[in-house]
């Protein structure tokens, strides 16, 4: 068994008397990846947002690269700076150019000289195909490419674990694809990943393991091929058909 | 009958000298209500309660009285407190401390339309709350501000005329004086209103050819 990047035990949490999470358990292996799938309201952003603090366990443990995430004691700064998180949409600033989006948290957060932090950025815009825009403003790029920028931004902070929340469901179907294609390439590259999404084909591309969540727990966890044609339970059978067949009922915007 | 309007084009340069201090009160009362407002609005947006109360009273206050109240009290009420002041200085802070206030709540407004993933994703980098005020939040603030901020500046040129009632020679004072000379009263405060009509038209133009200079590329197709 590979060393857990991210341990979740019993983890709970909520939004005033409104609980969401109701006794988590998740592992996330060095190097692997884990998809966590679920109905609307399932509680998969707010596992996300409790990996980072931006919501607040009201029980339960999280450990990330050996820091005590739960503890009051922890260096918040320090554990946000050790991950990558990627939000639905509106991740970067719009009154900077994409390569100042970059630039920034390299050198405000890692202190990385600017010379050396520009050098990074425009290798990873390279990287991604995106150099052509690094002195554009984001609003002035599609959703998707604002979207790559995005995990551009996230791989450059070298996070030991990028925490995707739904990456793509804000955008166009055409957008869509070119986000999925630069995630699988990420992936390739051995980067513990934690990704909240309803892409079936990236789930089957490129996830070691699916958790699925229904009503703030994980109802059932195992290989993408095994989760996606033989789920166990009857929930997660009428999940998956409800999003094969693309289905989805409309949602709040923010907390999903 | 066309009299009166040669005696206006005749006194406007005698007012134009009185314009510069109104200029000089309404451009450093804003500057300083700029800054304090800067300073207040971490303080309004993020600080835990006691601070943030702090913030919000002095809002309060500032908008709740009276502004000519604010300039006696500067003026003739300070020195019972030991505290004298010139009427320059006085104009220039109590007008600044007010101004202040109203800054502080445009600046909130504007804080208010920034997306709150903004501030998430600030944090999720590892962003200090400094740092998340100072990159992210005001830059944007200030921008999407601006017309307001410029409508600001247009109050005080006319807001800084009560300066006069201290006996600071500015515009409208200036004006005082030359009725006093010529009896001519509808003249000269006609000519007075221009001057400032003047000046709060040009500031207004200004104010577009401002807000297309600061908006976030790319920001109007979003808009449109």
């Amino acid at each position: 068994m590979r060393d857990p990047v991210l341990l979740v035990e019993g983890l709970r949490a909520g939004y005033g008397k409104h609980e969401v999470l109701r006794g988590v358990n998740l592992r996330v292996g060095k190097g692997e990846r884990v998809v966590v799938m679920g109905p609307s309201g399932s509680g998969k952003s707010t596992l996300l947002k409790c990996i980072v603090r931006l919501v607040k366990p009201t029980a339960g443990r999280i450990v990330l690269d050996g820091d005590e995430v739960t503890s009051d004691h922890v260096d918040l700064r320090r554990v946000r700076a050790k991950t990558g998180f990627v939000f639905q949409q509106y991740n970067l600033f719009p009154h900077m150019t994409v390569l100042r989006n970059l630039t920034l948290p390299l050198e405000a957060v890692k202190k990385v000289p600017k010379k050396e932090a520009e050098r990074r950025a425009m290798e990873i815009l390279r990287e991604f195909g995106l150099e052509e825009f690094a002195h554009r403003y984001p609003l002035q790029l599609s959703g998707g490419q604002q979207q790559r920028v995005a995990i551009a931004r996230a791989l450059l902070m070298d996070p030991v674990l990028l925490l995707l929340d739904e990456p793509t469901s804000a955008l166009d179907p055409e957008l869509r694809l070119e986000v999925l294609e630069t995630l699988v390439e990420v992936a390739k590259q051995g980067r513990s990943m934690l990704i909240v999404t309803h892409e079936l084909d990236f789930a089957k591309a490129a996830a070691d393991r699916i958790a699925l969540m229904d009503n703030g727990v994980i109802v059932e966890e195992g290989g993408p091929s095994e989760i996606l044609s033989n789920p166990k339970s009857e929930r997660a059978r009428r999940f998956l058909v409800e999003i094969e067949a693309r289905i989805e009922r409309p949602r709040a915007p923010a907390k999903g | 009958m066309s009299e009166p309007l040669f005696f206006i084009l005749d006194i406007i340069p005698d007012l134009v000298g009185g314009l510069w201090t109104t200029l000089q009160i309404s451009l450093s009362s804003f500057a300083l209500g700029m800054a304090l407002a800067v300073a207040l609005l971490p303080l309004r947006v993020f600080a835990p309660p006691p601070l943030s109360a702090f913030a919000r009273g002095y809002v309060e206050l500032f908008r709740g009285t009276p502004l000519l109240v604010q300039l006696l009290l500067m003026y003739f009420g300070l020195p019972s407190l030991g505290v004298k002041l010139d009427a320059y200085t006085a104009c220039v802070l109590a007008i600044g401390l007010n101004s202040a206030a109203y800054q502080c709540e445009i600046l909130r407004s504007a804080v208010k339309g920034i997306p709150e993933i903004q501030f998430l994703a600030a944090e999720s980098l590892g962003f200090s709350t400094a740092q998340t005020y100072r990159y992210v939040v005001l830059p944007q603030a200030l921008r999407v501000a601006v017309p307001a901020l410029v409508n600001e500046l247009v109050t005080l040129v006319k807001e800084s005329s009560l300066a006069s009632v201290l006996g600071v020679v500015e515009l409208t004072r200036r004006g005082e004086y030359l009725v006093a000379y010529t009896f001519r009263a509808l003249e000269v405060y006609a000519a007075v209103a221009l001057i400032y009509l003047a000046v709060c038209s040009l500031m207004s133009q200004a104010a577009r050819y401002l807000e297309a200079k600061f908006r976030i590329p790319g920001y109007e197709r979003v808009s449109a």
